[in-house]
């Protein structure tokens, strides 16, 4: 089953083309990369995905709706996790979990279940009412991503989730990725370092708006007879135009 | 609804974690109440009073007697030589000298008429003035009472009333302005810093997400600081009429209604400027110099609307504080009743409308 399909998405503002008619779809409880450099339009594809802007043409479904006409209903289906691991630094953990079960209309008599089990599940019950501010950079950005599937979302869409974090804590955290996955979460994520790509079931490449290449990393590395996704990417981002911001 | 009791819950969080947001929403306006209502005064208090009196009879002593009874005056030395007084005010002995003439009481009796001179220091006009308008008011109290034993007036003495704020107290003055400035501090800025700092901190974007509407995130946000100002506008009164005595003659709901179409308005100013600006900093800044400037300067509560230059009166109009602090003057100090504060109350309403409806709208278009 598909969580997301785009076709042929396209965004202009004015006569610029940030999205230029992409397609493609993305299956239930796979992990999907969404590779580009900076300004190649990953951003704004995610927006459109998301229902926070609409598209100038195409269509697109997510989580079984339309992300034009339903915007309304994707949202609900969704989780999303920005690139700065946005959470509130001055609630505590569990206040910060609560607030967004509460947001995403979780019952009442659920929400405290759910919020002990997600904690159980990354060891972090004795941290539940420690504020957010005083926790190490690589907690919060887990913390962050439980925010984001408090509410079990059919997708999660993360935004560059592992900036600025160290290596160890990167692995610690694609580990709750695949966690999520297992539970039937599909992932949509952008990154830029390479070596995660290789994490992914499958990676789209974009470059100038368009999506350059689509497959999954092993295909992907044979077919440009590269050693890793890093040299995959620079074969393929050398063709681009635009400066990246 | 969940929703939107949940995020209220979350607004009030973040305003009783931060020290100084405690500090700014309720000890501000207690502090600047009572600095303006206290230390910062227009009145004039024991002022030290130089005597130069060469007939000594019982005009003259009766008079002093009463100046030095009240409690604006404080009777620091008799002067004996008329020469001295410049120097009196030059080694700043006393601030205000009065002056008989010889033979006061007997020329009173004869003539009808009494001379006196009051001498004080006008390089400071206001201080000068109020001091010799208490001087004047009590001479001519003993006038009266004077006139009240004869058969013929003696003297017409120029009456000085001063209505509704007779001892010239500077809290009826400050009290409508703090009002006025307090609330539109608490509303606009702090407002439009809470919703800049959800874009600073990048937690807008999680709510814009969320199937939470933009109108319900904003209305959210407002709604704590709605009750703070509540919250501010009873201590201000409660403050104003049992610590500054300065009392709410006039009517006290239509007082109530007025303020609130005012902490409508300022929040709704608050939106306005979180939807135009992306970090705290420069909200804070433009509510301050946007909003706060022209509340203190061109409101007329510090200085007159009536004294401005013709340009900066027309510019006064479109500052709401102006018509707030006009109204309130109305209502608390002169005691009048509704029907004085029509062009008030639809004024602030039709701006307070317009302000809601330009924030909602450009909130939208943001988003």
């Amino acid at each position: 089953m598909q969580v997301i399909e785009a076709e042929n998405l396209t965004k202009r503002f004015g006569k610029f083309t940030a999205v230029d008619s992409i397609s493609f779809d993305v299956k239930e409880g796979e992990i999907f990369g969404f590779l580009g450099a900076n300004g190649a339009g990953k951003t704004t594809a995610m927006r459109m995905l998301c229902g926070l802007i609409k598209p100038t043409s195409g269509q697109g479904i997510v989580a079984g709706y339309d992300i034009k006409k339903q915007s309304e209903n994707v949202k609900a289906n969704i989780g999303y996790m920005s690139q700065r691991f946005s959470i509130y630094e001055d609630l505590k953990v569990w206040e910060n979990l609560r607030l967004f079960a509460g947001i995403y209309g979780i019952p009442n008599r659920k929400i405290n279940d759910r919020i002990d089990e997600l904690l159980k599940r990354l060891g972090f019950e004795s941290e539940k009412d420690t504020l957010v501010k005083s926790l190490p950079l690589g907690w919060k950005q887990k913390l962050a991503f439980l925010v984001a599937i408090v509410h079990e979302p059919k997708v999660v869409f993360l935004d560059e989730p592992t900036g600025g974090v160290d290596p160890a804590s990167r692995r610690q955290f694609w580990e709750l990725i695949y966690e999520a996955t297992d539970r039937g979460i599909t992932v949509f994520v952008t990154t830029h370092y390479m070596e995660e790509a290789e994490y992914c079931n499958r990676v789209s490449i974009m470059v100038d708006g368009r999506i350059e290449a689509m497959d999954s990393p092993r295909n992907l590395k044979n077919k440009f007879e590269a050693e890793s996704m890093d040299e995959v990417f620079h074969k393929l981002a050398r063709k681009s135009t635009r400066t990246g911001d | 609804m969940g929703q939107f009791f949940v995020f209220i819950k979350k607004e009030f969080y973040h305003i009783f974690r931060d020290r100084w947001t405690m500090i700014i929403l309720l000890i501000l306006p207690v502090i600047m109440l009572t600095l303006f209502g206290f230390a910062i005064t227009t009145e004039v208090k024991n002022t030290k009073l130089g005597v130069f009196d060469p007939s000594k009879d019982i005009a003259t002593r009766s008079i002093i007697q009463r100046l030095q009874a009240n409690e604006y005056f404080i009777l620091k030395k008799f002067i004996s030589n008329p020469d001295r007084i410049e120097d009196e005010f030059q080694r700043g002995e006393v601030g205000l000298i009065i002056v008989f003439p010889e033979k006061f009481y007997e020329n009173l009796l004869h003539t009808g008429e009494g001379q006196i001179q009051l001498i004080t220091d006008g390089s400071d006009p206001n201080n000068a003035i109020t001091l010799t308008n208490y001087a004047t008011n009590i001479v001519a109290s003993y006038q009266q009472e004077l006139n009240k034993t004869a058969v013929i007036p003696y003297q017409i003495v120029p009456e000085i009333k001063l209505l509704y704020n007779p001892r010239l107290k500077g809290a009826y003055n400050f009290v409508p302005g703090i009002m006025g400035m307090i609330l539109m501090l608490i509303c606009a800025m702090m407002t439009s810093v809470a919703i800049a700092r959800e874009k600073e901190k990048g937690t807008m974007e999680l709510l814009l997400v969320s199937p939470m509407k933009p109108l319900v995130v904003i209305l959210s946000k407002v709604v704590p600081y709605f009750f703070v100002s509540i919250i501010n506008l009873a201590t201000i009164l409660l403050l104003s009429v049992y610590v500054l005595e300065v009392p709410v003659t006039g009517s006290l709901f239509w007082l109530i209604i007025i303020s609130l179409i005012y902490i409508f308005l300022s929040l709704a100013l608050g939106i306005l400027i979180s939807s135009l600006v992306n970090s705290q900093v420069v909200a804070l800044l433009i509510s301050g110099a946007v909003l706060m400037m022209p509340v203190l300067l061109l409101s007329g509560m510090i200085f007159p609307v009536e004294s401005m230059p013709y340009l900066l009166q027309l510019l006064s109009n479109a500052v709401p504080a102006r018509w707030f602090i006009m109204a309130i003057k109305k209502l608390m100090i002169k005691g009048l009743d509704v029907t004085s504060i029509y062009k008030e109350l639809i004024i602030l309403g039709s701006m307070a409308f317009f302000f809601i409806v330009v924030s909602l709208k450009t909130f939208k278009n943001r988003l």
